[in-house]
């Protein structure tokens, strides 16, 4: 059968092409996704963070106009104005410090929290290790709004813990807990502890316990084989479980909004009071470029220890 | 041994205090919403009123619904999406752009959401303004916002779900005269279907979940739930909300204690199947 | 040994190797193929001929350039320079779904997600063959490896030797003409390696397949080839049938690598058709070697070489030997005894260490023992002389 034959010949042919043209695609399809929806908006952000905001839809001026028809009549309005006016407020450059400062002592909760955490479900046996470690997931699985918002519940003046220690008779006037910084410290603490938790009981897990035999039988006891043997090695672990909290949380916006006070100062509510309230998409776009140059360095050092540790494993 | 035993009360310390703060909260928000109540931490005896509330309130469902759409649109695209750039990523070597590639697919996952969220509101109005499309802010937009942001998780599960494969399996299929294609969706496609399921229910889990960039990317009309949970609960504790959240979280614990026990079943068979081997 | 051979036309009675047949056309030709990753080169420069039938080992340590050598027959590698021909055609540009080469892992690569039937299968599944003829074929390849009671298990309920007996079961039933093994053997332990190793033989013999086998194990190399390739440093640095890769290793790396030796350097004072005489600044009296050197050629008299001995090759006497040439003494340093024979250190004058080993034939008879005074003597028909 002459025919069947040449079909299957043009088949092959098509599969080969396809082939050829399959690896292209795979790579292309994600790449221009990400390319058009991630790198692309960056780039608008930067652009617009150098116009000048005007009551209008949508609220900023163009960056590049044309006032004739030659080349000589582009006008480009580089405005410098939004970043200068995030250093002339002082209400900016606190709002920077301020959320560095929550993100940097929130972090430093999540790791004493978290360490001794992932430390016991590493240590644990291995039966029972996927079980301790599907319930430090399972949170993470369920609404992080509402897990958020559960600590309202807990905090606030009529709340859970005063309730409480009103009903003991330890205290007669509620305590303010919801609305402070501590409860935004709680609430990231809370909201961010199976990212730390996760790659430090990677980190653990893999451990050759042997050497901690071997510190043993060399007279080594068990604490100081803890702080000279099983911390050390764990470093790669606290850095990423640290990066992993701390990136986000500086630019939080849920949790100082719920659990805050109203006058709280983080970054990532200054911009969306900026872009949803004052309508001032210029300044937002600064307020994210300020942002990101921040973060850049700990994104960078981050994305350099994963690199470390895909090489090394 | 005894060093180890001395430090077990350590241990189950830790794990106590550290499953106690992470429960203890999700347990109290299901419990109240048990409460009869409208002052929600009060306790004024056992109802179920606030979840016939509930499925009155249209907005809540209305929004229940879009989300749901958005987040199986969303996990579907994004695992197609996630899986190509995690193949690209671990199987094809050095091409042109990997590095930047790299980058963009991990850059979401820790990037700040009102970054990621601003960027792509401004990308859409400029899309629309220079070619009119997307129209206005709504399904679409969030979707494709969505998919942004899921698909680098499901590239990083699919990444280091290939990063353990034995190529050589690829290698055995087309040595017994597998083409490239034949031996992506007879061998290397079954043999990581699973994870690629844990990337699309996480890609799903997240969609529904996000408020941050959700709100920029959304148009009048077009809000999800958490956006509506979150506009209640700015102003307060509010008992239906409670019973929303015990109904979302028991969906979750279902599914994950039916994963559970499939898991545990899989586990005992396999063993099982081991003592068959070794008799 | 299963050395396949053919009628030699000058003399009928006589049959002759088929390697050694001028006429022989080789299966598998690899003419002087290099492959290079970046800088690091994996196989330098390698030239090979395969006859068909032949059961042929790459022998080498880790890192040699074996592996890489056998992915360039299967198509996983292509060669940085140089040329493979199978079966007369020009590899070049053949993806391996289309080569008429089939392989064995040394992982095995069982498909986790199939059954053992679907494993074995798969490639007559990928010929489009029909169903019949699949199930057909399927179950008389499992007959023949001995596992048809195990066809709808999936890989992770079969032992190690059963895996094995699936990947070779698999590699083997579209017929290929020529059979690729990467260390067929490595993953099974040592009692069920010795008995595997027959049947691989005898498999081969009974299908007629040219087996291409790499391993590290020479000992395996040794009980299965018809002929073996020692490599190191990506090259081939011998080719020959088992008994010649030890008897007269061509080289100091063989030497050592296959089996253990005692090596003397010396310089050639006499280089004769019939014999060869080394002065050797570690031992009192010249080395006479009873035979020329035939496998080290352009040496000339005062060239550096090296004597290569075996240990069980010296004769151990407690009486002065009456011979002039190839014998000394010395004092028993260690005495290891590994039941079938024991093996002794014993140090001789200018302080070199001499490996000596002994069958342990009679159960109390043993005389020798630390700190005895003793003589070696050995044959000169068991030196060779190697290059470094």
């Amino acid at each position: 059968m002459p025919s069947k034959l040449s079909m299957v010949n043009l088949l092959r042919a098509g599969l080969t092409y396809m082939g050829l043209r399959g690896r292209t695609a795979v790579i292309a399809i994600p790449y221009i996704w990400l390319l058009l929806f991630f790198l692309i908006p960056f780039v608008i952000v930067l652009k617009i963070s150098f116009s000048e905001s005007q009551i209008s839809m949508p609220p900023y001026q163009p960056l590049v106009q044309w006032v004739g028809n030659q080349w000589s009549d582009i006008r480009l309005h580089l405005n410098v104005g939004n970043f200068l006016y995030l250093g002339e407020d002082s209400l900016y450059l606190r709002a920077v410090i301020n959320s560095i400062k929550v993100a940097a002592i929130s972090t430093l909760l999540t790791l004493l929290i978290g360490y001794p955490v992932a430390y016991s479900i590493a240590r644990a046996k291995v039966t029972i290790r996927p079980v301790l470690l599907m319930l430090v997931i399972l949170p993470f699985w369920t609404s992080f709004l509402l897990r958020v918002y559960a600590w309202i519940g807990i905090l606030k003046n009529n709340g859970l813990i005063n309730n409480f220690l009103m009903w003991s008779g330890i205290i007669h006037q509620p305590i303010v807990m919801l609305q402070t910084d501590s409860a935004i410290y709680l609430g990231i603490v809370y909201s961010y502890l199976p990212f730390m938790i996760m790659p430090l009981y990677a980190n653990l897990e893999k451990m050759d316990l042997t050497l901690l035999e071997a510190a043993a039988d060399l007279g080594c006891k068990p604490f100081k084989a803890f702080t000279s043997i099983t911390l050390p090695l764990s470093m790669p672990g606290i850095r990423a479980g640290c990066m992993l909290v701390f990136i986000p949380a500086v630019g939080e916006y849920v949790i100082p909004s719920l659990l805050g006070p109203p006058e709280s100062l983080m970054i990532g509510k200054v911009l969306w009071t900026e872009f949803f309230n004052n309508r001032a998409w210029p300044v937002a776009s600064a307020v994210a470029i300020a942002l990101l140059l921040l973060l850049v360095l700990p994104i960078v050092y981050l994305q350099r220890t994963q690199d470390r540790q895909v090489d090394s494993a | 041994m005894s060093t180890y035993n001395q430090r077990s009360w350590f241990r189950i310390t830790a794990l106590a205090f550290g499953f106690a703060f992470l429960y203890v909260p999700i347990l109290s928000l299901m419990v109240y919403s048990f409460n009869k109540s409208r002052l929600v931490t009060v306790w004024g005896g056992f109802s179920t009123e606030w979840y016939g509330k509930l499925f009155e309130n249209e907005q809540i469902l209305q929004a229940a619904w879009l989300s749901l759409r958005i987040a199986t649109i969303n996990a579907t695209v994004a695992t197609i999406l996630g899986t190509c750039a995690g193949i690209a990523l671990v199987r094809f070597g050095k091409f042109r752009g990997r590095n930047l590639l790299s980058i963009m697919t991990t850059a979401p996952l820790i990037m700040p959401e009102v970054i990621t969220g601003l960027s792509l509101l401004l990308l859409f109005v400029a899309l629309e303004q220079l070619v009119g499309w997307p129209e206005g802010r709504g399904m679409t937009t969030i979707t494709i916002a969505h998919i942004t942001l899921t698909m680098s998780y499901v590239t990083v599960i699919v990444q280091s779900r290939l990063a353990s494969f034995d190529v050589s399996l690829e290698e055995a299929a087309m040595d017994l005269g597998a083409r490239p294609a034949k031996v992506f969706f007879l061998i290397t496609l079954p043999i990581i279907a699973p994870a690629l399921l844990s990337g699309w229910l996480l890609a799903l889990t997240i969609s529904l979940d996000d408020l941050v960039i959700t709100s920029f990317v959304a148009g009048p009309g077009s809000s999800t739930l958490p956006m509506v949970i979150f506009s209640k609960v700015r102003l307060g504790v509010s008992p239906d909300i409670n019973a929303l959240a015990t109904i979302m979280i028991g969906l979750v614990a279902l599914c994950v204690i039916v994963a559970g026990i499939a898991m545990a079943r899989q586990q005992r068979i396999h063993q099982r199947e081991l003592q068959l081997v070794n008799t | 040994m299963n050395a396949p051979v053919v009628q030699s036309d000058l003399n009928p009675n006589r049959k002759v190797n088929v390697w050694e047949d001028p006429a022989a056309t080789p299966y598998v030709r690899i003419e002087g193929v290099s492959k290079y990753f970046d800088k690091f080169v994996a196989v330098d420069n390698v030239s090979l001929n395969i006859y068909r039938g032949e059961l042929f080992c790459l022998l080498g340590g880790s890192g040699c350039g074996k592996t890489t050598l056998l992915r360039m027959l299967a198509g996983f590698e292509s060669p940085t320079m140089g040329k493979i021909f199978i079966d007369g055609i020009d590899m070049h540009g053949i993806a391996p779904y289309a080569r008429p080469v089939n392989m064995m892992f040394q992982s095995y690569a069982l498909f986790p997600h199939m059954t053992v039937e679907q494993n074995v299968g798969f490639g007559l599944k990928m010929e489009h063959r029909a169903a019949s003829e699949i199930a057909d074929r399927v179950a008389a390849m499992l007959k023949l490896v001995k596992l048809e009671q195990f066809t709808k298990r999936k890989p992770h309920q079969l032992s190690g030797g059963q895996r094995q007996r699936v990947a070779l079961a698999r590699a083997l039933i579209k017929q290929p003409k020529l059979l690729l093994l990467d260390e067929p053997l490595g993953a099974l332990d040592k009692k069920l390696r010795e008995h595997t190793q027959f049947e691989l033989v005898n498999l081969q013999e009974q299908l007629g397949v040219t087996f291409v086998v790499v391993t590290h194990d020479q000992e395996e190399a040794m009980t299965l080839s018809s002929r073996i390739g020692v490599m190191d440093h990506g090259r081939i640095v011998q080719i020959d049938i088992p008994k010649n890769i030890y008897e007269f290793p061509n080289n100091k790396f063989v030497a050592e690598f296959i089996g253990s030796v005692n090596l003397f350097a010396g310089s050639l004072v006499e280089d004769e058709s019939d014999h060869v005489r080394i002065a050797c600044d570690e031992l009192e009296r010249t080395l006479l070697v009873d035979h020329g050197i035939s496998v080290v050629s352009n040496i000339q008299v005062g060239a550096q070489v090296w004597a290569a001995l075996r240990p069980e090759k010296i004769h151990m006497t407690l009486d002065q030997p009456t011979t002039t040439e190839n014998w000394t003494q010395g004092v028993v340093q260690d005495v290891a005894y590994m039941g079938d024979s024991s093996v002794y250190l014993i140090r001789i004058a200018s302080g070199k260490v001499l490996r000596v080993t002994r069958l342990n034939v009679s159960r109390h008879a043993h005389p020798v023992t630390w700190n005895q005074n003793v003589y070696l003597h050995w044959d000169s028909s068991s030196l060779v002389v190697v290059s470094a």
